[in-house]
C-alpha cells in the first residue's frame, strides 16, 4: 500500500505578502484513489494545486513524488516525472486539431528536439501515445477537429487527453466540471472513474454532488488549512465541515454550477 | 484536396524561385542590385520571422545581430587580400550565434513588453559599442577592401566581387535559409516553438522546460541575422552604426507585419513590398520634392496596410475568402 503513495505534500505553505494562502497543509495522493479538496472560493485550494504542481514554489513545507523529494523541482521536470495537471480556465491550443493538441503534450517525453529530418506529424511514439489518449479520453470522434470549435465539455476532456498523452501517474485536476452541463458532468464522471485505476487523482470542485460519488478520501480546506481529511461518510457526518463548508453552501448542486 | 493544397502552396513558391533565378538577364544593373537588396532583407526578415510568427518572441533588437555580423565580416577580413568564404562565414556566424545566446539568456527571462525593451536596450548597447569604439571606425563606420573568395588552392570557386555571383551567392542563401525555417517549422522542435506561441503554462505544464527552446530559437535567429549581415557588408563593401540601431530593428518588424506574420512568405513577401514601397516614394520622378521625405508616404501606407489587411499581404486571400462568406451575396 505504502508503494501506492505516489504524490505526498508535508507541511505546506504559501505566503503571498502577508497573506497565507495555504498554510501547513499534508495530503497524500495514492494510486487507484480519487482524492477531492473542496472549499469557498479563497480557501488555497489552486495555490495548493500549484505548488503540488511546481507551478509555484512553497513558502515551507516538502512535496514527495515516488518518495523523492521533488519540491526544488521545476514544474516541467515534475510533469516529465509524472505529474499531469488540468487548470480552471481549460488550456489547449485553440488553432490545433485534437490530435496535434495531444501529439505535441506528448512530445514532452520524447522531446530529440533538434532532429530536423523527421517531420513531427510522423514521430511514432508521440502519435501512438495520442492516439490511445484521445481514445481514452473518448474524443475518437473528434480527433481531425480545430480545437477550438469544441463544445466546452470537450475541451475539458481535451485537456484531460493532452494529459493522458504524457503518461502521467498523478492527475491534478482543479475543476473540471466547472460551467458543464447534466450531461457533459456524467461524461466527465464517467471518465475520471475509468482513469482512477491506473492513475492517482487529485480533484478540486464545488459540485458536491459529484465530490461525494467519486472521491475516496475529501480534504476540507478552510482560509488555507486543512479543517477535516476522511472519506465521504466521515466528512459528511464532521460537525466542523458542517458548519463551515457544507451547510453554507446547501442548495441542489445542479444550482450552484454557474455558466 | 491534400495535393491541391499542396499545390497552391509549392506554386508560387516555384514561380518566385523561376523569376529570382532568370532576373539577373531580364533586369537592368540597377534592379539586379537591387534585388541583391531585397533578398538580404528577406533572409533577415525571415531570421525574425522565426521567433515574432513562430514562437511569439517580439523581438526588437534583432538589427543587433544583423550588424554585429556585417561589422565582424569588416572586421576580420584582411585589408590587402581577400578572406576566404571557408573560415570568414562560419566565423562570423558563430559570433552572431553566441552574441545573440547571450543577449537571449538575458532578455528571455523577461515577457512581453519588458521583452521587447529589454531587446531593444540590448541593440542600442551594441550600436555604441560600434559607434563610440576607435577599432570599429566610430560613426564614420569602416570599410571592406577586398571581398572575401572561396578557392581551392589556385582555382577560385566563387568571388564575391563578381555582381552576378553575388546574386546567386544571395538567392542560394535565401533558399537555404527558407528551406531550413520549413524543416524547422515541420519537425519537433518547430511544433514545441509553436505550442510556447499558443499556451506556454500549457507546454510547460506538459513537460518542455520552454527556456531552452527559445534560446535555441533566439540563437538560430541570431545566427541567421548573421548570413544576412554577412551578405549586407560583402555587398556593400562598407559598414556603420546605422545598420543596427533601432530603427533598423524597426524596419524588419514592419517587413514581417507588412507580408503577415506566421508565414515564412510573408516575411519574404514583406521585405520585397517595403524595398518597392520605400523606391516608390524615394523617386524624385515621381513625386518631385516630396520624395526626400519618402518617409511620410511610406508611414501612411504602412498605416493603411495594417489596417485593412490585418495579416499582411499574404493573409489577404484567406481575408477576402471570409469576406465573401460572411457576405453570400456580395459577389
Amino acid at each position: 500500500m505504502l508503494d501506492d503513495i505516489l504524490l505526498a505534500a508535508s507541511n505546506i505553505s504559501r505566503r503571498f505578502g502577508g497573506l497565507t494562502a495555504v498554510d501547513r497543509v499534508s495530503l497524500t495522493l495514492v494510486r487507484g484513489e480519487v482524492h477531492a479538496v473542496i472549499g469557498t472560493n479563497g480557501a488555497g485550494k489552486s495555490t495548493l494545486v500549484n505548488v503540488l504542481a511546481g507551478e509555484l514554489p512553497p513558502s515551507s513545507g516538502r512535496v514527495h513524488l515516488h518518495g523523492r523529494d521533488v519540491t526544488r523541482w521545476s514544474q516541467p521536470r515534475r510533469a516529465r516525472g509524472g505529474i499531469g495537471r488540468t487548470y480552471q480556465r481549460t488550456t489547449i491550443f485553440p488553432r490545433s486539431t485534437v490530435f496535434e493538441n495531444c501529439r505535441l503534450t506528448a512530445q514532452a517525453n520524447h522531446q530529440h528536439a533538434l532532429n530536423l529530418r523527421s517531420a513531427a506529424a510522423h514521430c511514432g511514439e508521440s502519435t501512438g501515445l495520442a492516439d490511445r489518449a484521445i481514445e481514452q479520453a473518448g474524443l475518437t470522434g473528434q480527433t481531425h477537429r480545430v480545437a477550438g470549435t469544441l463544445s466546452h465539455g470537450q475541451k475539458r476532456q481535451l485537456e484531460i487527453a493532452m494529459c493522458l498523452a504524457t503518461a502521467p501517474q498523478v492527475l491534478l485536476l482543479d475543476e473540471p466540471l466547472a460551467g458543464m452541463g447534466a450531461e457533459e458532468t456524467e461524461r466527465m464522471l464517467g471518465l475520471l472513474a475509468a482513469l482512477k485505476p491506473g492513475h492517482a487523482i487529485l480533484l478540486v470542485e464545488h459540485d458536491m454532488d459529484a465530490v461525494f460519488r467519486i472521491a475516496d478520501r475529501i480534504t476540507v480546506m478552510v482560509n488555507g488549512t486543512v479543517i477535516a481529511t476522511g472519506d465521504p461518510v466521515d466528512i459528511r457526518r464532521n460537525a466542523d465541515v458542517q458548519t463551515a463548508y457544507l451547510g453554507e453552501i446547501d442548495v441542489p448542486p445542479a444550482a450552484a454550477i454557474t455558466a | 484536396m491534400r495535393i491541391n493544397a499542396a499545390l497552391s502552396n509549392a506554386l508560387p513558391l516555384a514561380a518566385a524561385c523561376a523569376l529570382l533565378a532568370v532576373f539577373p538577364f531580364v533586369g537592368g544593373k540597377f534592379y539586379v542590385d537591387l534585388m541583391v537588396t531585397t533578398m538580404i532583407l528577406g533572409i533577415f526578415a525571415l531570421s525574425l520571422e522565426l521567433l515574432v510568427g513562430r514562437t511569439g518572441l517580439v523581438s526588437f533588437g534583432h538589427a543587433a545581430f544583423f550588424g554585429i555580423a556585417a561589422y565582424a565580416t569588416a572586421l576580420l577580413s584582411p585589408q590587402a587580400d581577400a578572406a576566404s568564404i571557408a573560415w570568414l562565414l562560419p566565423a562570423v556566424l558563430a559570433i552572431a550565434t553566441l552574441a545573440a545566446l547571450a543577449v537571449g539568456a538575458l532578455s528571455l527571462r523577461t515577457r512581453g513588453i519588458y521583452f521587447i525593451m529589454v531587446t531593444l536596450a540590448f541593440a542600442q548597447m551594441a550600436y555604441f559599442v560600434f559607434h563610440d569604439m576607435k577599432f570599429a571606425g566610430g560613426s564614420d563606420g569602416r570599410y571592406l577592401y577586398v571581398k572575401p573568395v572561396l578557392a581551392i588552392g589556385r582555382v577560385t570557386l566563387i568571388d564575391l566581387d563578381r555582381p552576378l555571383t553575388f546574386y546567386y551567392v544571395t538567392f542560394a542563401a535565401l533558399v537555404l535559409v527558407y528551406a531550413l525555417l520549413a524543416a524547422v517549422g515541420r519537425a519537433r522542435f518547430g511544433h514545441a516553438l509553436a505550442g510556447i506561441k499558443a499556451n506556454e503554462q500549457r507546454m510547460r505544464a506538459a513537460g518542455f522546460s520552454t527556456y531552452p527552446y527559445k534560446l535555441a530559437a533566439f540563437g538560430l535567429a541570431g545566427a541567421l541575422a548573421g548570413v544576412a549581415g554577412f551578405l549586407y557588408a560583402v555587398k556593400d563593401g562598407f559598414v556603420n552604426p546605422e545598420i543596427l540601431a533601432w530603427h533598423q530593428s524597426g524596419t524588419v518588424l514592419l517587413m514581417l507585419i507588412l507580408g503577415g506574420i506566421g508565414t515564412l512568405r510573408g516575411a519574404v513577401v514583406g521585405a520585397f513590398l517595403f524595398v518597392v514601397l520605400k523606391e516608390l516614394f524615394q523617386s524624385e520622378a515621381l513625386f518631385g520634392g516630396l520624395a526626400r521625405h519618402w518617409q511620410l508616404p511610406l508611414g501612411l501606407t504602412i498605416i493603411a496596410c495594417v489596417a485593412l489587411m490585418p495579416n499582411g499581404v499574404t493573409g489577404l486571400p484567406a481575408q477576402l475568402r471570409s469576406l465573401r462568406t460572411a457576405v453570400p451575396h456580395a459577389g
